[in-house]
């Protein structure tokens, strides 16, 4: 047996990387679910190319899977690895800026052979794992490949098939390293391969095979072992933001007892919501890949006319197709959802990295005077509780409602204590049902105190009426190009819009005083980094809080009264400055941005510094 | 919701007119096809408020407005997806599309195309004028070439679209040709449309007398017409010209106009059958420039007809079958999942 010590740590960040096909998200994921079940704190960033298969062994191949897990509360997947899975040069090279100095490689020697160094782009003759130029680094090197073959030498499977076991040797090594079962990975594999014997076998025998691996060599001298975290009591599972968002959407069908009708067409990162959705069916779901963005909002905008809940789900370029039926939405005044959940732009940009640069485009980007409520997530399981209140105001108030996420959160995964369904909130829905007494006539544009006009929907005799995207005459809804009409009616559709500030809760501060130096302000998927950042400052005495954003248009109505109540006001975001703009607009303030624009998050570490400065 | 349906107690054409002035051009050919529309309505014993009618952009597309139903006047291209979503969802419905050769062909041909292969179970009446008329008289995707209009001064060097082989090659279940000029025509295939159950393309020749005048006077004006429609009927032999002269032989795949009473009677002929995909195929291509010396009649009436499962009935038998096996959504099971853990 081993005679390897157990070391107990609080906080490891791992990272798994290798070649698209290496199986490194499958890898990570399967960590991240037993590090879940195990009860740490975890948070989780799959960092993966946008094409499908780049040329194996290249530099733009390289796919991995970032894992932060604690025995404390932890909110981001962490700024620098402790550990850093490298099973090509490529991968090596690509990931070890962000591995911390004196951090562990485990390196995957087959994958540094001369065509694999030569595909990173080592120099003729260089070998990282030999030259001596990771001293500064714990190097422990395994010949996957070779074990993997090794453990499957009876298996009659062929030497391709073999080799595609090699990630299972890797994270039952790992498991090993972190004193874990590998149960959870036994009951995952005996699910996705029950029909494929050979296959299922050969899997299970390589996992085991790691794992017994880091029992028997006497290479590693050292295991760790990370605690339960100290988490509030409660039943949790592991949740993804895309996965979140799925199920709240469909909370919100059952607490509001609409069916959902998603049209849609796939992009990445959103279609994961598709996929989802596609599965429940006997939720009362009706799920349309549409031929392309425009049809897939337009055939919501139909649904949602015949009174089913109209979602669309899309990126950055598919909300600039849809601008034009968002503005016939506004016109209509009826329900409609549009998920955008943001990625790399201008263009088709980054189609795998994550960016918060359209909240801009949420905001204005459409034609003529065409507000529209927003709503944000800011972490993955909080877009179930966001998506949950951007349906609610879809309905209640009668408008499209743009909800933004971003890559970041909808692919990261982290616990989520999950709410039971009686505890969650009905969601009124009201249908006009037919002409009331003395009414004579069914007046399509009659508001009532919100601004809020009928959701009069066909086949209820008595209400047949004309909509469309032509202006509306005040009240009859009747097709109207009179001025002083016009001037009432963009007047009117605006006031709507702002009124929602009378139904949403206030803003709140996350952290930190309620007056001070400096207040860090928020929205979206920074989140982690920031609270982080000011946890670490307010435990060094500073003068710091922190706020974060849910509803992005209307603001709280708190919201001016809390900026005027810090010195100055940091606002770190994931684009070249956005909420800024709008928050000076609206508010007059001189707040001060900080912007990353590399398609990654913003990390505590530089936020901390940020905010250093900001106190001096 | 409720769907609850009142018999349509002996509803008449004025019961589907609105109190909205018509706006469209004297003379234009909107107004018969409108007519026509609000004739053959009361008969279909369908109740009005169930009746939906959804339109894009163009003259055509404020046909909505005029109709005392539910209606759409929604944007450029989109009618057809707008449409898709309603009957997805409301497959009760009785669904009309109203879009012209710009709106349906041209900015909404995609949406279009892939309604037909779906095969929702709606109407599509398209209103061929063969123009831009709405933006003053540019050239539309159906115009023929060499047309000289406000944007082709030099004319028209686009080859046109020819609406119903577009349609066929989608796989349209439902395929149809009349025109505004033939208010019997016109009326008896709006009730062809609907009853068809299936996605139905109905292209209509629509004269617009103020950029286009006299697009299909060739076809539509008692001088001409019999020489240059024809208007094909289900087992009959494709006979046309003012003295029921002359018919249309198939010489292997290859039509062509013969004399009768002479070496070719009536037997000889091509007779039409709306079920046989290959000869629909063949009558579409029946679409000669009519300028063009020793061109074929045009074809008008139902060309063809099949019947495939409707999107909706296969969407809506999912849900109900997902409902059947696996019970009605339990949410707190969903939430969980597989696999939780509890702290305490």
């Amino acid at each position: 047996m081993s005679n390897s010590s157990i070391q107990n740590i609080e906080d490891v960040v791992i990272k798994f990387a290798g070649d698209s096909g290496d199986g490194m998200q499958l890898t990570g994921t399967q960590f991240s679910n037993n590090t879940a079940l195990f009860g740490n704190d975890l948070s989780t960033f799959p960092d993966f190319p946008a094409e499908i298969r780049a040329p194996i062994g290249t530099l733009p191949g390289v796919s991995g899977f970032q894992l932060h897990f604690s025995s404390n509360r932890i909110f981001t997947p962490g700024d620098a690895c402790d550990v850093l899975v490298a099973m090509n040069a490529a991968a090596l090279k690509a990931n070890l800026k962000g591995l911390k100095k004196g951090g562990i490689i485990i390196a995957s020697t087959d994958g540094f052979d001369a065509k694999n160094l030569r595909l990173a782009n080592y120099p003729e003759g260089v070998n990282p794992l030999e030259d001596g130029s990771l001293a500064n680094y714990q190097l422990h090197t395994i010949d996957v490949t070779k074990l993997t073959r090794e453990a499957l030498k009876d298996s009659t499977l062929g030497m391709k098939e073999k080799d595609r076991a090699k990630n299972m040797f890797v994270l039952g090594f790992v498991y090993w390293m972190y004193d874990r079962t590998l149960e959870s990975t036994q009951t995952f594999l005996n699910e996705k391969f029950g029909k494929k014997p050979d296959i299922l076998e050969s899997n299970l025998k390589v996992l085991q095979a790691g794992y017994n691996y880091g029992d028997t060599v006497e290479a590693f001298t050292t295991r760790y072992h990370v605690e339960k975290a100290r988490m509030e009591p409660g039943t949790y599972r592991s949740i993804t933001g895309n996965t979140a968002l799925s199920y709240g959407l469909i909370a919100a069908g059952q607490k509001s007892n609409l069916p959902l009708f998603l049209g849609t067409y796939p992009i990445t990162p959103a279609s994961d919501i598709l996929h989802e959705l596609s599965r429940y069916k006997n939720f009362n779901i009706r799920t349309f890949q549409a031929e392309d963005e425009i049809a897939g909002i337009t055939s919501a905008i139909g649904a949602s006319y015949g009174g089913h809940m109209g979602i669309t789900t899309t990126s950055g370029p598919g909300m600039a197709l849809k601008g034009e039926a968002m503005g016939l939405a506004v016109m209509l005044e009826i329900p409609l959802l549009i998920i955008n959940i943001q990625r790399g732009g201008p263009s088709t940009g980054l189609p795998t990295k994550t960016e918060q640069s359209d909240l801009l485009q949420a905001y204005y980007g459409r034609n003529g005077e065409c507000p529209m409520p927003i709503v944000s997530a800011s972490t993955p399981s909080d877009c179930f509780n966001a998506v949950f209140e951007a349906f609610r105001i879809a309905v209640q108030h009668m408008t499209p409602v743009i909800f933004l996420s971003d890559g970041y959160i909808a692919n990261g995964a982290e616990p989520w204590r999950f709410p039971q369904s009686a505890d969650l909130p009905e969601i009124a829905v009201k249908f006009k049902k037919g002409l009331e007494e003395g009414e004579e006539q069914f007046l399509p544009y009659h508001r009532d105190e919100k601004l809020v006009r009928p959701w009069a929907v066909p086949g209820t005799p008595g209400l047949e009426h004309r909509i469309g995207g032509l202006e509306k005459q005040n009240v009859t809804g009747n097709v109207s190009y009179d001025p002083e009409n016009h001037q009432v009616m963009v007047k009117i559709r605006q006031e709507k819009i702002d009124k929602i500030a009378d139904h949403i809760p206030p803003q709140t501060i996350e952290l930190g005083p309620e007056k001070g130096k400096v207040l860090v302000l928020g929205w979206g998927s920074t989140y982690g980094a920031i609270k982080s950042a000011v946890l670490d400052l307010l435990s060094e005495g500073h003068e710091v809080a922190h706020a974060h954003i849910r509803y992005m248009r209307p603001f709280p109505k708190n919201l001016e009264e809390i900026l005027h109540n810090y010195d100055k006001i940091l606002i770190p975001e994931i684009n070249n400055g956005q909420l800024i703009k709008i928050i000076r607009d609206q508010f007059l303030i001189d707040a001060q941005g900080y912007h990353k624009i590399m398609g990654v998050p913003i990390t505590k570490g530089e936020l901390v510094i940020k905010i250093r400065e900001m106190l001096q | 919701m409720s769907t609850a349906t009142i018999a349509p107690q002996a509803l008449t054409a004025k019961d589907f007119a609105t109190d909205q002035e018509v706006r469209w051009c004297p003379g234009c050919g909107d107004y018969s096809i409108l007519k026509q529309v609000q004739t053959i309505m009361p008969g279909l014993g369908i109740p009005k408020e169930n009746i939906v009618i959804v339109s894009g952009i163009g003259c055509s597309s404020r046909f909505p407005y005029y109709m005392n139903t539910y209606g759409m006047h929604s944007i450029h291209g989109r009618a057809t997806a707008i449409a898709s979503g309603l009957k997805a969802t409301r497959p009760e419905l009785s669904v009309w599309v109203v879009t012209g050769d710009g709106d349906g062909l041209s900015i909404g041909g995609n949406h279009t195309i892939h309604l037909l292969r779906r095969n929702f179970d709606l109407n599509i009446m398209l209103f061929n004028n063969q123009i831009y008329g709405l933006t003053k008289g540019q050239y539309s995707p159906t115009s023929e070439e060499n047309k000289v209009t406000k944007s082709t001064p030099f004319g028209s060097i686009d080859h046109p679209f020819n609406p119903l082989a577009l349609a066929l090659g989608a796989d349209a279940t439902f395929i149809a040709r009349s025109m505004d000029r033939d208010p019997k025509h016109l009326q008896e295939l709006l009730k062809r449309s609907h009853a068809h159950k299936g996605a139905s393309f109905l292209e209509i020749y629509q004269n617009c007398n103020i950029f286009n005048d006299g697009a299909f006077e060739i076809f539509t004006e008692k001088g001409s017409k019999p020489e240059e429609a024809i208007f094909v009927e289900q087992g009959q032999p494709l006979i046309f010209g003012a003295n029921k002269n002359k018919g249309i032989r198939l010489d292997g795949l290859r039509p062509v106009v013969v004399e009768l009473g002479g070496e070719y009677s009536a037997d000889d002929l091509w007779v039409h059958d709306e079920k046989d995909f290959y000869k629909a195929q063949l009558l579409t291509r029946l679409f000669d420039d009519p300028r063009i010396e020793g061109h074929l009649p045009r074809p008008f009436g139902v060309f063809y007809q099949a019947f495939r499962p409707t999107y909706e009935d296969q969407l809506n038998f999912q849900v109900q079958e997902a409902t059947a096996q696996k019970g009605p959504g339990n949410l707190d099971k969903l939430l969980a999942g597989r696999e939780t853990w509890t702290i305490k």
